[in-house]
């Protein structure tokens, strides 16, 4: 299905080469994703090596219910960047918030594109597909967003849905799902799909996807079809601060002096032990920080059905239990075990300082 | 609408899925209508949860101006249950709403907008080093070489001969509507880059204080991070509000400062100066009347006489009058659905004050695939909110407008400044020019205004004040068995209301009217016309099949369609609103 025009698109490290982007630079870039995906240090050169030889390739940026936050996070990645990603790494051929084209112009770019790259384009979807009546509450170009899905997905090579809006549907499908909103993969049955869940996902998470897949194809993917390199651990597993939770120190309310200490959130609501995500090791915006750090408990963003997993402010073992009585979730197991863990540090710390402390008795 | 209407759908370069149709008379426009295509329905959504967790589902709103949402929200709960919130909390809020204009308002010039004004094709025909000279004589912003734009012209350049125009592709280029020399386009082109980088730079502050962006945390009653510049000795953590993380901030607040005094506003000044006739008085301004909710309160949001945005609103652009808004007052704040797919109970044509809403999904447009939407019926899913009966534009204009007739000196000095560097009248404020320029001074207002709240931060922190929320009320035993509030702020976009009702511990009804419903929505039931729908009556396309003057007005509104959301409970009957802006 390629065409002859598409063989003569330049490789990614031709491209790199024009643009005076020197070896050095790309190993380092090549490098920073193997770290982020936690690739043994070895496979940097393969992986610059592969990704060198891909062709920057067609992509096509479909936008469904969504709050544009998906993309706006895209734009904060800072390795790559980017520029360096529609600039230097794949031709973003059609994406409503940044393409110069609007109206029919948009739409001819988009088929003009889906056309020459028919069968070898990636197809990112960002927002949930409304399917009550027809798909009546989702239109653009006059289209209903259930028909421009199945046309683009015809012609992907693979889809990434960005978001948990794309991946399971996400806030628009939270009960009771008033427009029947689903995620891509509860349409689209016969493609290779990577979900990127968050809300928004990672920036680097984003781009450390897409640039892998082109170097090396579809990741390892979990369960729920995400990158197990980015969502193999829990936020609690990683994070720093674990030791709190593991000495019975936490905060019991906003600015108190276990929040300003920066004791563990468990007692606030964070769904650390039961979200997978990669918040705690890459941070937001460049390694700044992360929620965790800024004193707000994990909302748990990556996991599907977050939205009607109880309150956000009710400590995570009292949302296992569904309105039946059953445990919800498979992560439930683990974390009933860490949670008896965690009382039993309480009482150990009570008895080691000889004392009842109300920080931890409540 | 006929054979001569222009259609413009997807609408790009905007946040969300807005459609345009055009109905013209040899080449003018004589109606337009404006439909946003998509709802989420986050009503039914929210009903029966925790108020306190509203902030969560509401922020999903919208991603690009992602912490308005959020903030009204918090502020809706604070006002039903009459939290004060501690001064520090106060100021960290103020300093992420204001970094959030500035990021906003510089993203919208250069990566939404700038495109309808800059022919980035033309830029590969400039001189650099005449470029150069063009950049030093209106800035003293450091990049500004010859090398430097010669090297951004040869990645254009190298992009543009490898035939992937990706973004770029099927632009109007060398339409001739584009005024500016290739200099200019090469100036621009390259602070659209600069300004990509930047911006990930000054979004680090929302990250600092809610742990990321998009989408920060924060928390009713104050702000969840704790200030940790005061932990005790061992075995002590850390929030990211420590000693290195307040001078983070203070850092990011000079670049953000600096990137607005030396590139956005002498580019907009520059620029406007090449499309004078945008100014042209009244010219894709609509409907006239102005209004503001007010925000960056000083003590409080019930102290509203000490906003530094005020209050107000402008009839008939007529600045000698500010008026008085009450956002309780049943007879004030309305909203209609006469064209909107919606019915009420009362009759399509009601107009409902938002702690009296319903909606009812009522979609009687033509199923997709579909050419044309039909005026005379309904066509949009957004409502159309009105202040006592009539059509409201919201937004920077807004502000600035009500700054100026409430006789704020920067501002006065500032628009004084740059209507005479532009050598304007006051009149051609009202104008898509002046709407853009409107983005540009508020920006530096605020951006001026950063330092003092960082500041005054500091010397709370200094003086041992490290308060940053109040528990008083954050158990529900704690609370009335109803209570009622509206959450106001002005979101870059404009004026911002939420609106929740809480029975026994729960929300009982949450309704949202958000500005691009207010510039964006459909007529209403007199048939007045929104915003947008008026501002494009009277434009002239120069070529109708690359309709780049509704490109520009619109645009000039910084449209935010993220969701128009209305959803029918069992009965039929609204229980939550969000329109989203």
């Amino acid at each position: 299905m390629s065409t002859s025009n598409r063989k003569e698109r330049p490789t990614i490290g031709q491209i790199m080469d024009e643009n005076g982007v020197g070896r050095r630079r790309f190993l380092k870039y090549c490098a920073g994703i193997t770290a982020l995906m936690a690739m043994p240090p070895g496979m940097t050169a393969a992986f610059a090596q592969q990704l060198r030889a891909a062709r920057r390739p067609t992509v096509i940026y479909m936008p469904f219910q969504e709050c544009t936050g998906c993309l706006e996070s895209l734009t904060r990645s800072f390795a790559p960047s980017l520029e360096s990603l529609i600039f230097e790494t794949i031709s973003l051929d059609y994406n409503h918030t940044l393409q110069a084209a609007a109206g029919h112009a948009a739409e001819e770019a988009r088929h003009e594109a889906m056309k020459e790259a028919w069968g070898e384009y990636i197809l990112i979807c960002d927002g949930s597909i409304p399917t009550k009546l027809d798909g009546i509450y989702g239109a653009s170009a006059g289209h209903s967003f259930v028909d421009q899905l199945h046309e683009a997905a015809e012609g992907a090579a693979a889809i990434v849905a960005v978001g948990v809006c794309a991946s399971y549907g996400g806030v628009g499908a939270a009960y009771p799902n008033p427009t029947g909103a689903v995620g891509v993969s509860d349409i689209i049955k016969n493609k290779p799909i990577i979900n990127v869940p968050g809300c928004p996902p990672i920036p680097e998470v984003m781009t450390g996807t897409l640039v892998s897949f082109l170097a090396s194809g579809v990741p390892e993917l979990d369960k729920h079809l995400r990158p197990k390199a980015f969502f193999g651990n829990t936020i609690h597993d990683r994070c720093y601060r674990r030791r709190f939770y593991d000495t019975g120190l936490f905060a019991e309310s906003f600015d108190d002096e276990g929040a300003r200490n920066g004791w563990c959130l468990y007692k606030l609501g964070c769904r650390g032990p039961t979200t997978y995500n990669a918040c705690a090791t890459i941070k937001w915006n460049g390694g700044t920080s992360w929620p965790v750090e800024s004193g707000h408990g994990c909302l748990g963003c990556s996991e599907p059905d977050f939205w009607d997993q109880g309150g956000f402010y009710e400590p995570v073992t009292s949302k296992l239990f569904n309105d039946t009585g059953q445990i919800a979730g498979a992560a439930a197991a683990g974390v009933a075990v860490g949670a008896a863990a965690a009382l039993a540090a309480n009482r150990r710390k009570k008895k080691l300082s000889g004392q009842v402390d109300k920080e931890t008795s409540s | 609408m006929a054979n001569n209407t222009v259609v413009v759908d997807p609408v790009t370069r905007i946040e969300g899925h807005l459609r345009i149709e055009a109905e013209t008379e040899q080449g003018k426009i004589t109606r337009a209508l404006s439909s946003g295509t998509m709802v989420r329905g986050l009503e039914i959504i929210l009903r029966d949860r925790d108020p306190r967790d509203a902030w969560v589902f509401a922020q999903r709103i919208c991603g690009v101006c992602t912490l308005v949402h959020a903030i009204a929200s918090v502020r809706s709960v604070e006002d039903a249950l009459k939290i004060e919130i501690p001064p520090n909390a106060q100021l960290i809020r103020n300093l992420m709403i204001g970094a959030q204009y500035i990021h906003d308002h510089v993203m919208h010039f250069y990566h939404l907008h700038a495109l309808d004004w800059v022919d980035v094709v033309s830029a590969l025909k400039a001189d650099p080093a005449a470029t150069s000279g063009l950049a030093q004589s209106i800035s003293g912003y450091a990049k500004s070489s010859p090398g430097y734009f010669r090297d951004v012209q040869k990645q254009i350049k190298d992009f543009v001969e490898a035939g992937q125009l990706g973004i770029f592709a099927k632009g109007y280029w060398g339409h001739p509507a584009y005024k500016l020399p290739p200099e200019a386009n090469l100036m621009a082109v390259a602070h659209y880059l600069e300004a990509l980088e930047w911006q990930r730079e000054v979004s680090k502050l929302h990250a600092i204080f809610g742990g990321k962006n998009p989408h920060p945390n924060f928390v009713v009653g104050g702000a969840p991070v704790g200030i940790s510049v005061h932990a005790t000795e061992g075995g002590a953590g850390q929030t990211s509000v420590n000693t290195t993380g307040l001078q983070q901030v203070k850092n990011i607040i000079e670049l953000m400062k600096s990137f607005v005094d030396q590139v956005y506003v002498p580019d907009t000044l520059a620029i406007g100066g090449f499309y004078k006739d945008w100014f042209k008085p009244f010219h894709g301004e609509g409907v006239g009347n102005f209004l503001c909710y007010g925000d960056f309160p000083a003590d409080g949001i019930w102290r509203t006489e000490n906003l530094l945005i005020p209050r107000g609103v402008i009839l008939d652009r007529d600045l000698s009058t500010l008026h008085e808004v009450d956002l309780h007052a049943e007879d004030e704040i309305q909203e209609f659905v006469s064209h909107a797919w919606y019915d009420y109970e009362g009759g399509k044509d009601q107009g409902l004050h938002p702690y009296d809403g319903e909606t009812k999904f009522a979609y009687d447009g033509p199923a997709p695939p579909y050419k044309n939407l039909d005026g005379d019926s309904s066509y949009s899913w957004l409502k159309s909110p009105r202040w006592k009966g009539k059509a409201m534009e919201v937004g920077p204009l807004a502000r600035v407008l009500t700054l100026y007739a409430a006789g704020h000196e920067p501002t006065r000095e500032l628009a004084g400044m740059a209507l005479g560097k532009l050598e304007l009248p006051l009149e051609s404020m009202f104008s898509t020019g002046g709407r853009l320029a409107a983005r540009t001074l508020e920006t530096k207002i605020i951006a001026d205004e950063m330092s003092n709240w960082f500041d005054s931060l500091m010397t709370n922190i200094n003086a041992g004040d490290t308060r940053t929320h109040n528990n008083e009320m954050w158990e529900p035993e704690t609370w009335p068995k109803e209570a009622r509030g509206a959450g106001y702020m002005e979101a870059p976009r404009g004026a911002l209301g939420h609106w929740i009702v809480i029975k026994d511990e729960k929300i009982a009804n949450y309704q949202a009217v958000v500005p691009s419903t207010w510039n964006a929505g459909p007529r209403d039931a007199q048939g007045q016309e929104g915003p947008y729908e008026a501002s494009l009556v009277g434009h002239e396309l120069l070529i109708p099949e690359q309709p780049i003057e509704i490109l520009r007005t619109i645009h000039s509104f910084d449209p935010c369609l993220a969701c128009a959301v209305h959803v029918a409970d069992k009965d039929g009957k609204s229980s939550v609103e969000i329109k989203i802006g």
